[in-house]
């Protein structure tokens, strides 16, 4: 019975301060499966990992490793009982090269006081090889995320793992990296390696993984084969009621309009993107697919004159944009919504209040611009009440606030301004279910009142649910555009990678 | 807070907080603050030193006191809102001491002394200005620019002055009046003092330009997303530092009737040290000018206390350093805490 596990860890609690992260938990981890870990933020998933990794030590219960009692009381005995964590963030030494990266672990494991070179590029290239087209020698500072994302698992391999660790390893991937990932982890199972798969999407728990584990509120709740199963079931076991629908209603017939809200001409950016021209109407939320790196975001940015040098056309409500600086932009109401929410959308260490006025600070300060503390205040509430913010008090710092919460910080923010345009760039990266379809639906409500949407999203999933017609970006062109039941994940995979070059050239 | 905000903050979006007793919580939030541990420390070396040295209590060694942190308070407050805005200055030792070269080589030209005066604080600001200029649109480091502007700035002063003091015998004694003089029992310099920390206070605390210095300084590519001009944010916190150089190395020629080339050497390692003591970090984002101003006369106290108990001025640099780096270790492990 027990020979075919690999993990087993049976009630374990955790608890920081005042909060039960774990409460009673068991889990149990077979050889040469996939188990995805589903469940919202806060759910546990995270404190769960960290325990098995040894980052974080448990209150009480019992983990046996391949039938031994095991006490992990550091990631350096989780490496040498063969245990890989790649965690959602990267955390790579961006001035060193790949290879050196990929054997970080191993060179501090290695007795040998000098560094052979060659010998570890030629093991990097034997590693990268299953992996993709990366060059062992370039710096990690030149990769795309998604490439970074890649020499992550290469390090956890070189660890000769046993049981590895993924934490939402896809939400940087486009599609096609990720079914690269996913040819990876069938591999490396027929190696008879386990993986713990976390993820938020569906479609990914049920296209790769053969069980899957739902925890809520810091409690185990089931786990079940995903032959058996169903998507809703396991979503609704997550969020602990049933979620009707994932999507909200699309634009009717009858809600179409012919009103252009904004008009873009001819964008061009001399080596991001060149020749973009497309118009947003009334009440619809468009959205940009792509892979990663053909230039959705810049696009985006370029309009918003945030980042670039860009010539070309930009039309509001039938008037000629001569803007050159963002904070222009935002006073005609363009705003965008960045990907990266932590690093570069919100100050996480001040307060929420302050987080929602930084667009706006002249609404809520005198002409003497004297911030008036009450305003502000309210500005938060009342925007805060609109997107169903759920915090303590608007003083309260960001970073207490859970991802989706977050972003809904963020989305306040730029609310503050009554835009006429949002530019959401992935704007539901890192949130959860229940927090994701509440984005949706707000984004359709906006759309209704008359609000621009224009979303970039990776999931392609999402932007079909989402989204009332989509243009598809390569290459920093626009290769095509889908509306109605054209919108399908074969189509728009079709216009953003199939007519690659590369690929063309096989073909 | 005024208690319309509290109440304000406590209802609406999501649940109750958890007291719903508010004078407790306020009580509670008063003793996180790091204020009052600085605070608090600062009044139990009072009580200590009043039992260990007759003198301390006195009016006369209070006033030595206060005017040694007055003058240094004024670039405190530059310093900590460069700290806020993700800076830090290096040279603003010798652009004091810089300030009071130039107006006192221009008053022994025969210039006026208000007059000289202004050139001088307007060349501090310009100085400022050019570092500014490295940082935002070269693109260099201020710590790297500052290190530089330090030694040419002292190297200026040098040059200027052959390395010796300049005496300005025949300053007027209108000009003098402002380090020396007092209004009823207060100096001047007090006056000052207290007028540049109760302005720069509030206008940090309430004024969309320094809320635009917090952004800049928290995330500053947050900042930049949020629409603001980060660079400017940047520039005007390095010209504002240089130019409060300017203005106290002024006080300070009005003080000792002369021009001391060679002032202000170890300077920035006091200042910055006060602003951290204070509250400020160097990764920018955070500080007060309250809880800098607490970390001038915590270290203000501490020399005086070390002199009066006749410690050796040699050990006073280490007692300083230790002070700095335990207030630093104690905020780290109590955010630490906190997250």
């Amino acid at each position: 019975m027990t020979s075919d596990l690999i993990l087993q860890i049976s009630n374990l609690s955790k608890s920081f301060g005042a909060i039960q992260a774990l409460r009673d938990v068991s889990f149990e981890l077979r050889k040469g499966e996939v188990h995805a870990i589903a469940g919202e933020n806060g759910a546990g998933k995270s404190t769960l990992m960290n325990v098995i990794d040894g980052i974080v030590r448990p209150d009480s219960g019992e983990i046996r490793f391949d039938g031994q009692k095991v006490n992990i009381a550091s990631p350096a005995v989780a490496q040498r009982l063969g245990i890989g964590f790649v965690h959602q963030e990267i955390a790579l030494c961006p001035d060193i090269s790949v290879a050196e990266n990929i054997f970080m672990a191993t060179t501090n494991i290695s007795r040998a006081p000098l560094m052979n070179y060659t010998r570890l590029a030629e093991k990097a290239a034997e590693v990268l090889r299953r992996l993709g087209d990366i060059n062992p020698s370039a710096l990690v500072r030149s990769l795309s995320i998604s490439q970074q994302q890649l020499v992550e698992i290469a390090k956890a391999l070189t660890l000769d793992c046993r049981v590895l660790i993924l934490d939402e390893p896809t939400a940087a991937l486009t599609e096609k990296e990720a079914q690269i990932l996913f040819d990876i982890m069938r591999k490396l199972v027929s190696q008879g390696i386990s993986i713990i798969y976390i993820s938020h999407r569906m479609v990914e728990i049920f296209d790769n993984c053969d069980r899957v584990s739902v925890f809520r509120d810091g409690q185990y709740i089931t786990t079940r084969n995903v032959a058996e199963t169903t998507p809703t079931e396991i979503v609704n076991a997550m969020v602990g009621r049933v979620i009707d629908k994932l999507y909200p209603e699309k634009q009717g017939e009858n809600e179409k309009s012919d009103s252009v809200i904004l008009s873009v001409r001819q964008l061009t950016e001399k080596r991001r993107f060149a020749d973009i021209s497309f118009d947003l109407r009334q009440g619809e939320i468009l959205g940009l697919a792509g892979l990663i790196g053909a230039g959705r975001s810049e696009i985006v940015k370029g309009i918003c004159k945030l980042e670039g040098e860009v010539t070309g056309e930009i039309v509001l409500n039938g008037r000629q944009l001569d803007t050159s600086h963002y904070q222009e932009s935002i006073a005609e109401g363009l705003v965008y919504l960045s990907e990266d929410r932590k690093g570069d959308g919100l100050f996480l260490d001040m307060s929420i209040a302050e987080n929602v006025s930084a667009l706006s600070l002249e609404q809520v300060s005198s002409q003497l611009g004297i911030i008036n503390d009450r305003l502000e205040a309210g500005l938060a509430r009342r925007l805060g009440a609109m997107l169903n913010l759920k915090c303590g008090h608007v003083g309260e710092p960001v970073s207490n606030l859970s991802g989706g919460n977050q972003q809904k910080v963020a989305i306040a923010k730029l609310l503050s301004v009554n835009p006429k345009v949002i530019f959401l760039d992935e704007p539901t990266r890192g949130v959860d279910v229940g927090a994701k379809s509440e984005i949706h639906r707000i984004l359709r409500d906006l759309a209704r009142k008359g609000v621009g949407i224009v979303m970039i999203s990776s999931e392609l999933p999402e932007l079909i649910g989402v989204c009332d017609r989509v243009l598809v970006v390569r290459e920093g062109r626009i290769s095509g555009e889908l509306s109605g039941n054209d919108m399908t994940e074969e189509n728009i995979m079709y216009r953003a990678s199939v007519l690659d070059k590369r690929l063309e050239a096989v073909q | 807070m005024t208690q319309e905000t509290k109440a304000a903050t406590f209802d609406g979006v999501g649940q109750q907080p958890p007291s719903s007793n508010g004078i407790m919580d306020a009580v509670r939030r008063l003793f996180r603050m790091r204020e009052t541990g600085l605070v608090l420390i600062i009044v139990a070396l009072f009580i200590v030193m009043s039992f260990a040295s007759p003198y301390f209590l006195t009016w006369v060694n209070m006033r030595a006191m206060a005017m040694a942190f007055a003058v240094e308070g004024i670039v405190v407050v530059g310093m900590t809102i460069l700290l806020i805005s993700g800076g830090i200055d290096l040279s603003v030792g010798s652009v004091t001491a810089l300030a009071m070269v130039i107006a006192g080589l221009l008053f022994l030209a025969g210039v006026d002394p208000w007059t000289a005066s202004a050139l001088a604080i307007l060349a501090c600001t310009g100085i400022g200005a050019i570092m500014g200029f490295f940082v935002t649109t070269v693109g260099l480091h201020h710590f790297i620019v500052s290190l530089a502007v330090m030694v040419i700035a002292r190297g200026a002063c040098l040059l200027g002055t052959g390395g010796r003091p300049i005496g300005l015998y025949t300053l007027p004694p209108e000009f003098k009046f402002i380090g020396q003089g007092s209004i009823g029992v207060i100096p001047v310099v007090i006056v000052i003092f207290l007028v540049v920390v109760v302005a720069s206070d509030f206008m940090l605390r309430r004024t969309t330009i320094f809320r635009k210095v917090f952004y800049t300084g928290s995330n500053e590519k947050a900042a930049a997303y949020s629409g603001i001009r980060t660079k400017r944010v940047v520039f005007f916190t390095t010209t504002l530092c240089s130019a409060l150089c300017g203005v106290a190395g002024i006080i300070y020629m009005a003080r000792f009737g002369s021009a001391q080339p060679t002032f202000g050497m170890g300077m920035e390692l006091n200042v910055i040290a006060a602003a951290v003591i204070g509250g400020a970090s160097l990764s920018g984002g955070t500080g007060t000018i309250f809880g800098a101003i607490l970390g001038v006369i915590l270290l203000s106290v501490v020399s005086s206390s070390l002199a009066l108990l006749d410690v050796s001025v040699y050990w006073q640099d280490i007692i300083r350093g230790s002070i700095l780096l335990s207030a630093v270790t104690i905020d780290h492990y109590l955010n630490k805490r906190r997250r």
